[in-house]
C-alpha cells in the first residue's frame, strides 16, 4: 500500500478540502493504484538528469522576463466586488479570524 | 427583418430564446457548401449574400434546436454577438476592408475568461463567476472580427478525457450520440463538428484539444508552449496549459492560430518569436520531408480499428512522397506517470485560489478554515478533488523528491527524446488516441484507465512541442480516428503544411 487513510486525511487538511467518509475511502484506493503505477518511474536512473524547471529553452524565452515597472490604470475593483460571495465594499467579508 | 428581441447573455440549457432577427433563407444557406469556412463567410459577407447578423442568427437558431440534446454550449452571448455583428455589418456597408475573421461565428471553451460572460470552468465552484476581463486570445479573436456565440462545456477545470467530469452534465458526440466527444474540450469540438460554430477555442494540457478533435472528426491544434498567450485562461497546470483552435479544415485552423498567437506582455511565458502567416506554406509540396514513426506509439494497447486507419493514413504520406523513418522515443512509456505527477502538483497549487472569499461559491461557517474546507469540499467535483489530493501528496514533505522531482527529471528525458528525434526527422506521426470515441459512462469508474488513454498526447504536452490531430478515416464508417502530427518547437507552419497536404489527399476518408 502506497498511501494510507491517515495520509489522505493529512493531505486533505493541507489542501483545505472536506472529504466525506465514502470519498476518503474511494480516493485512497484510487490514488493508491495511481501511485503504484507512477512507481514505474523508479525503473529509470535519473541521478545525472537535471529536472525540467521550465519548458522554453533560453533562446526561446521572452526577452521580457523583466519589464519596465509601469503604472497602468485598473478600474475593475467595483466589478470584482460585485461578484464576490460576501462583499462589503471596498472589502471582502470573511468569518472572524482573530479571537478577542 | 423581425424586431430584434433583447436577450440578456445567459444560460444555454433548455430553450435559450435567442433572437438576433431573421436568420438565413434557404436559398441563402444553399449558397454555402456543407461546411462553413472562414473564407466562405468573408466572401459571402463582402458580396452581401447575407449580413453578419443574419448569419449569427442562423447559428443561434440551430443551436437552439440542437443544443438541448448535445449540451455542448453552457452559456450563449447573443448581446455581445450582436454588438460584434453590427460592427462587421457597418464595415461591409461602408465598403471598408474586412478583418481576417470577419463575421465568423466562434465558440470559446468555458475555462477561458470572457468579460461580462459567465465563465464556469465546468465547475460548481464558479457557477456564477463573471470575469471582469477578456483573455488575450478572446480579445484577439474579436479584434480580428470573429463573433463569439457563447461558451462551451468541458471537463471541470479541464480535467478529464471524456467531458463527463463537467458539473453541468456530459456532452454528446454529434457523430455518435451514445458516445463521448472526448475531453476536456468536448464542447468546443462538438459545436464545430455539429455545425453550431465555424471554429472554436479549446485548451490542451495533456491532449484536451487533440483528443476531442480526433473523437469528433475535425482538425484541432495545440501550438508550441509559449506560442499563444495564456492570459485569461483559468489555470489548471501552468507549465502545460495551452490555448488552441478547432475548425472544420486545416486552413481555418491555421488562420485562427495566426490571429491568437504572439507575444503578450500579460503572459511572461509567451514568446517574442515572430508569428509567420501559417497559411502561406499550405499547398507547398511535402515531397521528400522526413516523417518519424516512433515504434513506441504502435505498441500493444491500440484498438485494431484505430491501427488500421493510422496505417492507411501513413500510406497517404508515403504516396505524397514523404520519407518514412522508423525512430525510437524510448521514454514514451513513462509519460503518463510523469504527466499525472506534474499536472496534479500544479493543479493543487493553482486551485488553492478557490477559497470562497473573492469569487465563486461560498459555504458559510463561523470559522474561516472550516469555511474554506466546506466551500472546496462542496464546490469541486470528484475528479478535481482526486487530483488535488494526489497533487498535494506528491508535493508534500517527504514525498517531493520521490515523486515531483523524479517527475521533473523524467520530463527532461521525454523532452530530450523529442529534440533527438527532430535532428533526424521533420515531423512525427502517431495516433491521437489509442481508442475511438467510447460510450458515455463506460469508463467513469476507473480513473487510471481513463488516464492511460492519454498516452499518445501527453508526451508532446510535456515536451512543449506543437501538435495537431487531423481526421484519418472512420471505423466502420462511423467512429472517427485522428492522426497526430508533432513538430519541433515553433515549427507550427511545418505541422500545418503536412496536415493540409494530408487533408487535401483525402486523409479524412482513408
Amino acid at each position: 500500500m502506497k498511501i494510507s487513510r491517515e495520509d489522505v486525511l493529512r493531505v486533505a487538511e493541507l489542501a483545505y478540502l472536506d472529504l466525506g467518509e465514502a470519498e476518503l475511502q474511494t480516493y485512497r484506493a484510487q490514488i493508491d493504484e495511481i501511485l503504484e503505477y507512477i512507481g514505474k518511474l523508479n525503473e529509470l536512473d535519473t541521478s545525472k538528469v537535471e529536472p525540467m524547471a521550465q519548458v522554453l529553452s533560453d533562446d526561446q524565452t521572452a526577452d521580457a522576463t523583466l519589464r519596465e515597472d509601469l503604472i497602468v490604470p485598473c478600474a475593475v475593483a467595483e466589478d470584482v466586488l460585485k461578484h464576490a460571495p460576501d462583499p462589503e465594499p471596498p472589502y471582502f467579508r470573511v468569518p472572524k479570524v482573530i479571537e478577542r | 427583418m423581425k424586431e430584434v428581441k433583447e436577450v440578456k447573455d445567459g444560460n444555454a440549457r433548455g430553450s435559450c430564446g435567442v433572437h438576433l432577427g431573421a436568420s438565413l433563407k434557404t436559398e441563402q444557406r444553399e449558397h454555402m457548401t456543407a461546411n462553413w469556412t472562414i473564407d466562405g463567410v468573408r466572401e459571402a459577407l463582402a458580396v452581401k449574400k447575407f449580413s453578419a447578423r443574419e448569419l449569427a442568427a442562423d447559428f443561434y437558431q440551430r443551436i437552439e434546436t440542437q443544443n438541448p440534446e448535445l449540451n455542448a454550449f453552457l452559456t450563449l452571448s447573443p448581446e455581445r454577438a450582436r454588438r460584434q455583428t453590427d460592427r462587421i455589418d457597418a464595415l461591409v456597408a461602408e465598403g471598408k476592408p474586412l478583418p481576417p475573421l470577419a463575421g465568423v461565428p466562434v465558440a470559446v471553451k468555458d475555462v477561458i475568461s470572457t468579460r461580462g460572460i459567465k465563465t464556469t470552468c465546468g465547475s460548481k465552484i464558479l457557477q456564477n463567476y463573471v470575469p471582469p476581463y477578456d483573455a488575450t486570445a478572446v480579445e484577439r479573436l474579436e479584434a480580428a472580427g470573429a463573433v463569439i456565440l457563447g461558451k462551451t462545456n468541458c471537463d471541470e477545470f479541464a480535467m478529464g478525457s471524456s467531458n463527463e467530469n463537467s458539473a453541468y452534465g456530459p456532452v454528446k458526440n454529434p457523430l455518435a450520440r451514445d458516445r463521448v466527444p472526448g475531453g476536456s474540450s468536448g464542447g468546443s469540438a462538438a459545436v464545430v463538428a455539429a455545425g453550431l460554430a465555424v471554429a472554436s477555442l479549446g485548451t490542451d494540457t495533456g491532449g484536451s484539444i487533440r483528443q476531442p478533435g480526433s473523437f469528433c472528426g475535425i482538425p484541432a491544434m495545440m501550438g508550441s508552449y509559449g506560442r499563444v498567450s495564456r492570459y485569461g485562461l483559468i489555470a489548471f497546470a501552468s507549465s502545460l496549459d495551452r490555448i488552441g483552435p478547432f475548425a472544420t479544415n486545416v486552413k481555418d485552423v491555421a488562420a485562427i492560430l495566426k490571429v491568437i498567437a504572439g507575444r503578450d506582455p500579460h503572459d511572461s511565458t509567451s514568446t517574442t518569436a515572430p508569428v509567420p502567416d501559417y497559411r502561406a506554406d499550405l499547398g507547398k509540396p511535402v515531397k521528400g520531408l522526413r516523417l518519424g514513426i516512433p515504434k513506441e506509439y504502435f505498441a500493444e494497447g491500440m484498438d485494431v480499428g484505430v491501427r488500421k486507419k493510422i496505417e492507411a493514413g501513413i500510406e497517404v504520406f508515403k504516396k505524397l512522397g514523404c520519407q518514412l523513418v522508423d525512430i525510437r522515443m524510448q521514454h514514451t512509456d513513462y509519460a503518463i506517470a510523469t504527466y499525472y505527477i506534474i499536472a496534479t502538483a500544479e493543479a493543487s497549487s493553482n486551485l488553492a485560489r478557490y477559497d470562497g472569499v473573492r469569487y465563486g461559491l461560498r459555504v458559510d461557517d463561523d470559522s474561516l478554515l472550516a469555511m474554506y474546507r466546506k466551500t472546496r469540499g462542496a464546490g469541486f467535483g470528484a475528479e478535481v478533488k482526486r487530483r488535488i489530493v494526489l497533487g498535494t501528496y506528491v508535493l508534500s514533505a517527504g514525498y517531493y523528491e520521490a515523486y515531483y522531482l523524479k517527475g521533473q527529471k523524467v520530463r527532461s528525458l521525454i523532452a530530450q527524446d523529442f529534440r533527438d528525434a527532430f535532428t533526424k526527422v521533420d515531423a512525427i506521426l502517431t495516433p491521437t488516441s489509442p481508442v475511438p470515441p467510447f460510450k458515455l459512462g463506460e469508463r467513469t469508474d476507473d480513473p487510471l484507465q481513463m488516464y492511460l488513454a492519454d498516452i499518445y498526447t501527453v508526451t508532446g504536452s510535456l515536451a512543449g512541442v506543437p501538435g495537431i490531430s487531423v481526421p484519418c478515416g472512420k471505423i466502420d464508417g462511423k467512429l472517427p480516428v485522428g492522426l497526430q502530427i508533432f513538430g519541433a518547437a515553433f515549427a507550427e507552419a511545418r505541422v500545418l503544411q503536412l496536415a493540409h497536404a494530408f487533408e487535401q489527399a483525402g486523409g479524412a476518408t482513408v
